[in-house]
């Protein structure tokens, strides 16, 4: 026992000491920016020391945790298969059921507020980005690093469809899907052939491409001041305005209410609502069809399912064009809601946060995705500290997750079909 | 002639893997190639399912009256078109995936076709229900042949090992091949198990009348079930014929030398 | 004429300092397989403690610029080459034979972590130094235009070659360069012949971390400005390079670094600079599609 203890102490320190060396750069030493940019620097020791003392810490909490609960804490080599969730799903569907009850509920519950309309609204959006994402990452084991390209096409193809065209945004939706769609197979094309680490890089250079055209190509997509004035969704043809453009009826003058903005708010979180909801659906359908069992097939042995005669280029493809598909309708509603898109939307930290949403989730979990959704959105709403840490926390959640539980927090895979369900279909056909 | 292979050759920059090997392979009939380490056994089989190029030759396949060229065909054309089925050495099941989905995947093809894009899935519609229930009662029937039905939910990797071969067996099998390929089925049995797979191999002949071609290294396994046996030595075919005749060619056992199993 | 060689010379400059960070991805590659999607901010981080050993340096009053560089070029090469280290230890050495993509997932939340953890600590604002090395000399004239070469720039090509040919006699004399060369063919095979293994990974990414730290110091004496943000473009472009001439071959980075250094340079010299970065991703990406061995690489049979 003796021996334990003086080892984790020994393993500690050395922790502690490697925290010292790496903290005291960085940490140590800053310059005063306060007023300007200056030369003049000065020290922070005490941080340094304390983040220190800190690792020391952890580290030898660490070592007692593992020594008491050992399976809790146990570490990587985790190619063992997913669990798979038992028959007792009654309880997440329960969970689910009650989620989507208090959405639909939200605006009217009162304790609400258009500050919290408006956040929930921001999470539907990333919800439906994670799920988009989650076909490609998720289901199909494609790294893709890229996949605000096609939020942004989305976007910027509905603004300027609208601008053109002169579509509204229900008229626009799929088109923009579709124009979305089109572009995942075309991304999807050149990495058929690629590994995982070079299809990441290829898509993240893809990503990369998109913003800067979208920057330099002034001409069609405004460049840096980006397209302002994209029209907003219409309750079948009513406009959530105080007056109607060309005449005509709005929304409150047809329901005999009177104009306040919040109708808008709340019009425009029940239309990324609705849109999660059938993605939902339509999500989880895809996923017991036979492409998306081949999108799992394929993740699990890309070889194995050449044997059985499935062809990767179409699975790969596919699943490239639907999480396209979704990342693009995810994009149009973006545009809608504020009025004006810009290519700073669009950047690789986008990409890398829907990814961190799929990641810490489980990939391949839809109830998963929500709940990061939900963590890293409201996350920077408990305060300014967390707002600055946030990108920070969740880079090390990151990385703790893979090291920890490779198939992420909620990931318990529920298979596509079930023999003891299946028997009852059986019967009953 | 189910399979005809017509002096197929390959070469990996210097080393000539396979040479010149002509050999031909019946429906109805287990065919086996059987040959000391690195023979070149393995590396027919990537020839014949499309994960090595040859360098020269020809593989004939013919289903239905039309015959297929395997050289010049994709991997995943070999096995949905020509109908040629295979395992592999290293187990490659779906570990993540239960037992049932791993079978019902194979059927990928005729799934797909029935619903219509997914576009019929997603609606629902009769046809494509109908198909897929099919398919599971498809899969069911093997996992029950195979005694694998009351695992049908769990998944694939926690199998036991001599249960993963059997079901890579079977997932090969409702692929509806005219061709089953298996690389060192026996591999890692033991056994009772090896008689077991004997016994299925026979099963799956008689019944099926598909043609079945297996590289082994069990002795036992090989002459008690082949119809005929190849016997391949540094990439050249040093004998063919029935396994009593194979058994006593005094090339084969010069290159065996004494390795030979007495089972 | 002219134009053309000014642009050769700071082509090769950039290419230079590519190439010191190129060597950091390949080396990685060749020996555990993976992209260390991080390196791209060791080498940002390795620019940041240069710039703030300048300062401390300065405030502690050493006037001597040769004595001060070399300072800083050791005090940056150490502390970096530790965060190299520490990368390795945290988020690599624990998913080694884990499923494909969660190095890849870890490599890109340290890059992330790391990103933030300098922003947080040092100011999201550009920082910028006056200029430390400077002047230069002529070397011909036509039409009007001076092509010349600054003695910075001769100062990083030329420590760069010695850093790289240094480097190559590491790899090919010495025991650990042997021992590194023996867990790239078969890493299971150098484990039972008595390597170790964990200690040879680590000493990668430690020389990988310690070269980048003296392109990160290079850089930021080149352009004067830093910013948390050019590890990211820097690591893309040099992980480019390191492709571009064969991953896993160490002349292939240097190739590959000098070939990407002389295409953004002639491109924003001769076409629109807005799309330079352009450029060198489109290289990227015909690369990896067309020839994924690169240059010099060696070609990787897929076993079944």
């Amino acid at each position: 026992m003796g021996t334990r203890v003086a080892a984790a102490l020994k393993d500690a320190a050395l922790a502690g000491f490697v925290a010292l060396v790496l903290a005291f750069p960085l940490v140590g030493f800053a310059t005063n920016d306060e007023g300007g940019p200056s030369l003049a620097i000065h020290t922070r020791f005490t941080w340094v020391l304390l983040g220190g003392a800190g690792v020391f810490a952890a580290r030898l909490v660490l070592t007692v945790l593992r020594a008491l609960l050992p399976h809790l804490v146990k570490v990587g080599r985790s190619n063992s298969p997913a669990r798979l969730a038992g028959p007792r799903r009654h309880g997440a569907r329960l969970f689910g059921a009650l989620l989507v009850a208090f959405a639909i509920a939200l605006p009217f519950l009162p304790f609400s507020s258009r500050y919290l309309v408006d956040l929930g609204t921001t999470v539907l959006i990333y919800i439906m980005l994670g799920w988009g994402l989650n076909v490609v990452v998720g289901l199909a084991g494609l790294l893709d690093l890229g996949y605000v390209a096609f939020y942004a096409v989305g976007a910027y193809s509905f603004a300027l469809i609208a601008r053109w065209y002169g579509l509204g945004f229900w008229e626009a939706l799929p088109l923009s899907g579709l124009l979305s769609a089109s572009f995942g197979v075309l991304l999807g094309f050149p990495v058929l052939r690629l590994r995982g680490d070079y299809l990441a890089i290829v898509t993240l250079g893809f990503g990369e491409i998109v913003r800067i055209v979208l920057l330099n190509w002034t001409d069609v997509t405004g460049g840096p001041n980006g397209i302002a004035g994209v029209p907003r969704p219409t309750f079948f043809g009513l406009v959530l305005l105080p007056r109607a453009p060309n005449g005509g009826a709005t929304f409150s003058q047809f329901f005999g209410l009177s104009f306040s903005p919040d109708q808008r708010i709340d019009f425009l979180y029940f239309v990324i609502l609705a849109l999660a909801l059938v993605t939902n659906a339509f999500s989880l359908r895809l996923r017991r069809l036979p492409i998306g069992r081949a999108w799992e097939a394929l993740r699990e042995d890309e070889i194995a399912c050449r044997a059985l005669g499935i062809d990767p280029t179409r699975v790969k493809l596919s699943a490239f064009a639907i999480g396209a598909m979704l990342g693009g309708f995810a994009g149009a509603f973006f545009a809608t809601r504020q009025g004006f898109i810009s290519p700073e939307s669009f950047t690789f930290q986008e990409s890398a946060t829907i990814l961190a949403i799929v990641v810490l989730g489980g990939m391949g979990s839809q109830m998963g995705v929500v709940l990061a959704a939900i963590l890293l959105v409201t996350f920077p709403e408990f305060g300014r500290a967390f707002a600055e840490f946030r990108m920070l926390l969740f880079g090390a959640a990151m990385v703790a997750i893979m090291v920890w539980r490779p198939r992420g927090l909620l990931a318990q895979r529920a298979p596509s079909v079930r023999l003891r369900a299946a028997a009852v279909a059986v019967e009953a056909t | 002639m189910l399979l005809e292979v017509e002096h197929l050759s390959i070469r990996f920059g210097g080393l000539l893997a396979v040479d010149d090997l002509s050999f031909a392979a019946e429906a109805g009939q287990i065919t086996a190639i059987i040959g000391p380490n690195g023979a070149g056994k393995t590396t027919v089989f990537n020839c014949l399912t499309g994960f090595y190029r040859p360098s020269v030759g020809r593989l004939a396949l013919e289903r239905d009256g039309v015959t297929h060229y395997l050289e010049r065909m994709d991997g995943y054309r070999i096995a949905r078109d020509a109908g040629l089925a295979r395992t592999f050495q290293n187990i490659r099941l779906f570990a993540g995936m239960t037992v049932l989905e791993n079978l019902v995947v194979a059927q990928h093809a005729p799934l797909m076709r029935a619903s219509a894009f997914s576009l019929a899935g997603l609606l629902g519609l009769p046809g494509y229900r109908r198909a897929e229930t099919h398919a599971i009662e498809k899969s069911c029937a093997w996992l029950d042949r195979i005694g694998l039905l009351a695992r049908a939910d769990d998944a694939a990797g926690n199998l036991p090992y001599g249960a993963q071969r059997r079901l890579e067996i079977a997932r090969a099998m409702c692929t509806d091949p005219a061709l089953l390929c298996l690389d060192e089925p026996a591999a890692g049995l033991n056994a009772r198990e090896t008689g077991e797979l004997m016994a299925l191999l026979r099963a799956i002949r008689d019944e099926t009348g598909i043609g079945i071609l297996l590289i082994e290294h069990d002795m036992r396994l090989v002459m008690g079930v082949s119809d005929r046996v190849v016997v391949l030595n540094y990439g050249q075919k040093i004998a063919d014929g029935p396994p009593d005749a194979v058994r006593h060619d005094a090339a084969v056992i010069k290159a065996y030398l004494g390795e030979e199993d007495a089972a | 004429m002219a134009y053309f060689l000014q642009q050769l010379i700071n082509g090769l400059t950039l290419g230079a300092v590519y190439g010191l960070i190129a060597i950091g991805y390949t080396m990685v590659y060749g020996i555990i397989g993976m992209i260390n999607f991080a390196h791209g901010e060791i080498y940002m981080i390795g620019a940041f403690i240069s710039f703030l050993a300048f300062l401390v340096l300065g405030a502690l009053g050493l006037a001597s610029v040769p004595l001060a560089l070399f300072a800083v070029l050791l005090i940056a090469m150490a502390f970096t080459a530790v965060y190299g280290w520490a990368v390795e230890r945290l988020a690599y050495r624990p998913l080694r034979g884990s499923f494909r993509l969660a190095p890849l997932i870890s490599a890109i939340g340290m890059s992330i972590f790391l990103q933030n953890y300098v922003q947080l600590l040092q100011g999201a604002r550009v920082k910028s130094l006056p200029p430390v090395v400077t002047g230069g000399f002529r070397i011909m004239e036509q039409g009007g235009f001076v092509v010349q070469m600054s003695w910075l720039q001769l100062m990083i090509i030329v420590l760069t070659v010695a850093l790289m040919a240094g480097f190559s006699v590491v790899i090919s004399a010495t025991p650990l360069g042997r021992a590194q060369r023996a867990c790239e063919q078969d890493m299971r095979m150098a484990q039972l012949s008595g390597i170790d293994v964990d200690r040879v990974v680590a000493l990668t990414f430690v020389m990988g971390a310690a070269l980048a730290a003296v392109a990160g110091l290079m850089v930021m004496l080149y352009y004067g400005v830093i910013d948390f943000f050019i590890g990211f473009l820097a690591g893309v472009k040099a992980f480019t390079a390191a492709v571009l001439g064969g991953i896993g071959s160490l002349p292939g980075a240097i190739l590959g670094g000098l070939l990407i250094g002389l295409i953004e340079a002639f491109w924003s010299g001769y076409f629109a600079s807005g799309y330079k970065d352009v450029s060198v991703f489109g290289v990227l990406i015909l690369v990896l599609i067309f020839r994924p061995t690169g240059l010099l690489g060696r070609p990787e049979v897929e076993k079944v």
